[in-house]
């Protein structure tokens, strides 16, 4: 199982077949992300999270954690694991740790590709915990049912919260550390943020398919999900049933109002659109010789070309 | 052009689990060993303090680690480094190489490396022997 994840992690052809031939077998598992800034406690709350499940339900669960990988030598330090050691010793829990490797957006490349194994290999619950960057962590959303925004008292200010992406992803907010001052203020900054944005989160969730349109905005709003905004002390656990409890609520609203497939298909179309832009980039640096892309390189350094008219004549010699 | 075509080797990366087993609670070292081998472009998955063997066993089976760097500073590492080689055995892992770094009395050493221990790094040990030594002993 790890091998084999190790392979899919450096999709290698092996990974790659194992995937095609898992596929089929994926689509039961209910994929949680956790996202936030990073000392918000994302760590702690999916291991309270995942000691919940083990306790009350007796779920087997999967955590992908992943952590940012050195833009300079490559390497990483993965630590998520320090803060999950109450799970170890656990066989109905497996934690697996990944670097980045140079993708933005919170996960790795083929963080989506882990899942899927952890998927067939008959996981029930799936915790994918985002690196903690900030603002721009909105892939997770994609890969996720239910996406998880954590928040702290006491990490910037109400203009922090109006900004765009991270909180219209969420579909529940926790602020955690909620034993901290100031936790009346991030919950009250949060709570007229949603007021505002919550029209916006709307379209988020259909993805450009748009739900059937002929129904009237009133019985729209009332099928809507709106993000409670919860309070958790990961540390000793407070709040951690009342969020396990969301979560359930959150899934059954989606498989009821059509949302998890309507969900699975863009994730799915994203997918497809990513492993093309893969294929097609494969085909053109086989395609391409190595001096003649260099000599073109070259031209643009040397400012006798731009980087557009490069890209036509590298397309167009492909053509050729 | 190299970093065009490279991506191949470069997608397999050493990953190094770097434990610190036992009581002791002093951690310095091992995290500018997990630091220097993340300049080095390998992945550390580092577990925090007092790990037991079988948490270590678990962690480095799960993480598909090619390394183990147990760090120990109590003096049981005589104790503490056979029970990780035998659970790492048991798990089916006995290709992964373990290496020991803390106090380790120049008696200890040669039984330490009988077991089947990889390196052994006493204080004042430069983290690129280290590095050097790691990335010999995976890539073989």
């Amino acid at each position: 199982m790890a091998r084999l994840l190790s392979h899919v992690e450096n999709d290698s052809p092996q990974g790659r077949a194992a995937l095609i031939e898992l596929y089929p077998h994926t689509g039961r598992a209910h994929m949680i992300g956790v996202t936030g800034a990073p000392g918000t406690g994302k760590s702690s709350l999916v291991n309270q999270l995942a000691l919940h499940y083990r306790r009350t339900e007796g779920k087997r669960i999967a955590i992908v954690a992943v952590d940012p990988s050195s833009p300079f030598s490559g390497g990483a330090v993965l630590g998520d694991r320090v803060r999950m050691r109450d799970l170890s010793g656990d066989s109905g829990v497996f934690i697996r740790s990944m670097a980045s490797r140079g993708s933005l957006g919170g996960l790795a490349q083929s963080t989506a590709g882990l899942a899927q194994v952890f998927d067939a290999a008959g996981f029930d619950k799936i915790l994918i915990e985002t690196v903690g960057a900030g603002q721009g962590e909105v892939e997770v959303a994609r890969l996720a049912h239910t996406t998880l925004v954590v928040e702290a008292p006491g990490l910037g200010d109400d203009i922090q919260a109006i900004k765009a992406g991270i909180l219209e992803i969420a579909d529940i907010l926790v602020v955690n550390k909620a034993d901290r001052p100031g936790v009346e203020n991030t919950e009250k900054a949060l709570r007229s943020m949603l007021e505002l944005a919550h029209p916006v989160q709307r379209t988020f969730m259909h993805h450009g398919l748009a739900m059937s349109v002929s129904s009237p905005k009133e019985d729209t709003l009332e099928n809507m999900w709106t993000p409670p905004i919860l309070r958790t002390v990961a540390l000793d656990g407070q709040g951690i049933p009342e969020l396990a409890g969301w979560i359930a609520r959150h899934e059954t609203h989606l498989r009821q109002s059509g949302d998890w497939m309507v969900r699975e298909r863009a994730r799915l179309e994203v997918e497809l659109e990513t492993l093309v832009r893969e294929e097609l980039m494969g085909r053109f640096r086989e395609e391409i010789p190595d001096n003649r892309y260099e000599e073109i390189l070259e031209r643009v350094v040397q400012k006798n070309l731009s980087p557009w008219e490069a890209v036509r004549i590298l397309m167009n010699g492909r053509l050729n | 052009m190299a970093e065009r075509k490279k991506r191949s080797e470069a997608d397999r990366k050493i990953r190094v689990l770097v434990a610190k087993p036992g009581l002791d609670g002093h951690d310095r070292g091992a995290k500018v060993v997990a630091r220097a081998l993340r300049d080095a472009g390998m992945e550390v998955i580092y577990t925090g303090l007092r790990q037991t063997p079988e948490m270590i066993a678990e962690a480095a089976l799960q993480e598909d680690v090619d390394v183990v760097g147990l760090s120990v500073l109590s003096g049981a590492h005589m104790a503490l480094t056979p029970r990780v080689l035998e659970l790492l055995k048991a798990n089916g892992q006995s290709h992964v190489k373990v290496f020991v770094g803390g106090i380790v009395p120049d008696e200890d050493l040669g039984h330490l490396k009988e077991m089947g221990v990889a390196g052994i790094y006493g204080p004042g040990a430069s983290t690129e022997d280290i590095v050097r030594e790691i990335k010999l002993a995976v890539t073989g």
